[in-house]
């Protein structure tokens, strides 16, 4: 951001979010009185511990595990991920379950990454392509699955473009094979209501600060005889799943920021629906420009993926936060990475056209205002862009 | 990842933007698959740059180089200007992140491309050398640092 920007718009939810006040002051006093490690027996310590499962059975009542055992809580979504990926799929090649693994093509690298280290480590990896659509088709998953399958992990929403995946389907065909279903919730949690029981899944990934939670906490939702092998070694806390003293006061704030999702639910999803199409039907406005992902499939409420033919996305990208908006793009050079978002790759685009992606990500405090700031200050941006680009009108025509 | 604040003012404030219609040599580099392309126009009059103009698809550094380069030149010999190294570029611009360094080989081997065209035009030897952003593996965004290799664009 410019120091001179007339305001600040922040259209990057996905990304992540500012923490809720309310969800700051349950954790300030873990900080400093209720210092107590959850682990000790003195009244310090007992505190702490009952805090501690205070947030777990709130949290497992809010995502309706069996049991509040059968949540563990971890130190990041990726680290959920990757005790999912590796954990199960040892613990279960371990326990003659076979050494295969299907995966999604367009996961976030938290899961992919995992995926490439069992490869390494002796273990089969097929990748499931999304269709055009952005949605992972139950019988793509269902040709692949074999007898000596072991985990198969499809994330719930996808963190670019936001299509929500049939998820209680794929975990009926993985279950067919006998092999566990693991699901990346991390986009997907507070934005809808998450049943484990009724997707069925045997594993779910979480994290707090896509919901208003603190960054540095996250969630793995292991159900009971899932086997498990853990990634952190040490003292034996989280059933000895997850070694490492509890970050008491991040845990607190993270089933209180679930909370308060679940609470206001039922009016943010309509008003973030609106304030999308809203966004959707202004940047489609632009000539040569198009929605990622189908329009009619069940995406997340605030999540709109866009590509604007014939920009690159860095440049629009720093041009909008020279207006104080904050926005995301798939384009290589915006993650400093050497090719376009693989999400985008994975549903057909062209690496030309990925490059110009725009992702506007709606969250608790975007206003209508804002999203008409954003509306306003792009169709400049990207006429200059495009006025400037030597292959526009040899690409894509007339048009401005 | 930050960009200098000599970056930020090429990109916000390209220098040199358009296309010269009557140009006497023109060069166009670059690949849209990667995310960059950039095209030059130059004007030369007893072989100095008398006019420079620029337009490029691409980040802020593709941007920011391309348009330092034009002012680079800018009443240069060309075989002076043919010899503008990216290093140079990179310099003058307060220097570029090492996943941004190829850039300025974007920006470099526009002008040696338009320069040669302008001394084929008129019947003499290129002068430039080798154009590395015309290698098909070119990728404007490779790790580099100070080496002169460039990695592969994959796609």
């Amino acid at each position: 951001m410019s120091d001179d920007s007339p305001r600040t718009v922040y259209l990057d939810y996905a990304a992540t979010t500012p923490c809720d006040p309310r969800v700051v002051e349950v954790m300030l006093p873990f900080f400093t009185e209720r210092f107590g490690n959850p682990n000790s027996l003195y009244a310090l310590g007992r505190d702490g511990y009952r805090a501690l499962e205070a947030a777990r059975e709130s949290f497992a009542a809010s995502i309706n595990a069996a049991s509040p055992t059968e949540v563990i809580f971890t130190g990041a979504g990726t680290e959920s991920d990757n005790a999912a990926l590796v954990g199960i799929s040892q613990a279960g090649k371990a326990r003659n379950k076979g050494s295969h693994v299907v995966v999604s093509a367009f996961e976030h690298h938290a899961v992919l990454e995992p995926s490439h280290f069992l490869e390494r480590n002796g273990f089969e990896v097929t990748q499931v392509r999304p269709r055009q659509d952005g949605i992972i088709h139950p019988e793509d998953v269902e040709a692949v699955v074999r007898d000596d399958t072991v985990l198969v992990s499809v994330m719930h929403a996808n963190n670019e473009i936001g299509t929500v995946q049939p998820i209680k389907r794929l975990a009926e065909i993985a279950h067919a094979k006998d092999a566990y279903f693991h699901t990346d919730a991390i986009q997907a949690l507070g934005k809808l209501a998450w049943d484990a029981v009724d997707l069925g899944v045997d594993a779910a990934s979480f994290s707090a600060h896509k919901i208003y939670g603190p960054k540095g906490v996250g969630a793995l939702y292991l159900k009971r005889g899932t086997p498990f092998q853990p990634l952190l070694m040490g003292g034996g806390q989280e059933s000895k799943k997850r070694s490492a003293t509890q970050n008491v006061g991040g845990v607190t704030a993270f089933a209180k920021a679930l909370e308060l999702c679940d609470e206001e639910r039922d009016t943010e999803t309509p008003r973030l629906e609106a304030l999308r199409h809203r966004v959707i039907d202004g940047v489609l406005a632009l000539p040569n420009s198009d929605l990622n992902g189908a329009r009619d499939v069940p995406r997340l409420p605030g999540y709109a993926n866009l590509v604007i033919k014939g920009i690159e996305g860095e440049s629009m990208l720093l041009q909008l936060d020279n207006k104080g908006i904050a926005v995301s793009t798939g384009s290589a050079c915006s993650s400093g990475s050497l090719e376009p978002s693989h999400v985008l790759l994975s549903i057909g685009l062209a690496p030309e056209i990925a490059h110009g992606s725009l992702r506007v990500t709606l969250g608790r405090y975007t206003s209508e205002g804002d999203v008409e700031y954003l509306l306003a200050e792009l169709p400049p941006i990207v006429e200059r862009l495009r006025a400037m680009s030597p292959v526009y009108q040899k690409m894509f025509g007339s048009g401005s | 990842m930050l960009y200098s604040e000599k970056v930020m003012d090429h990109f916000n404030n390209p220098r040199n933007v358009g296309v010269i219609d009557d140009a006497d040599g023109v060069g166009e580099v670059g690949n849209p698959v990667c995310g960059d392309v950039m095209k030059i126009t130059i004007k030369v009059e007893d072989d100095t740059l008398t006019d420079l103009k620029f337009q490029t698809l691409g980040c802020g550094a593709a941007i920011a180089t391309s348009s330092i380069v034009t002012e680079l030149a800018k009443g240069m010999k060309i075989q002076d200007a043919a010899r503008i190294t990216k290093r140079q570029v990179a310099e003058e611009l307060g220097g570029l992140p090492p996943a941004k360094m190829h850039c300025s080989v974007l920006a470099t081997d526009g002008l040696k491309v338009a320069i040669d065209d302008y001394l084929v035009k008129n019947g003499r030897e290129p002068i430039a050398g080798e154009i590395l952003s015309d290698n098909p593996n070119f990728d404007p965004h490779a790790e580099v640092a100070d080496s002169e290799e460039s990695e592969a664009c994959d796609l």
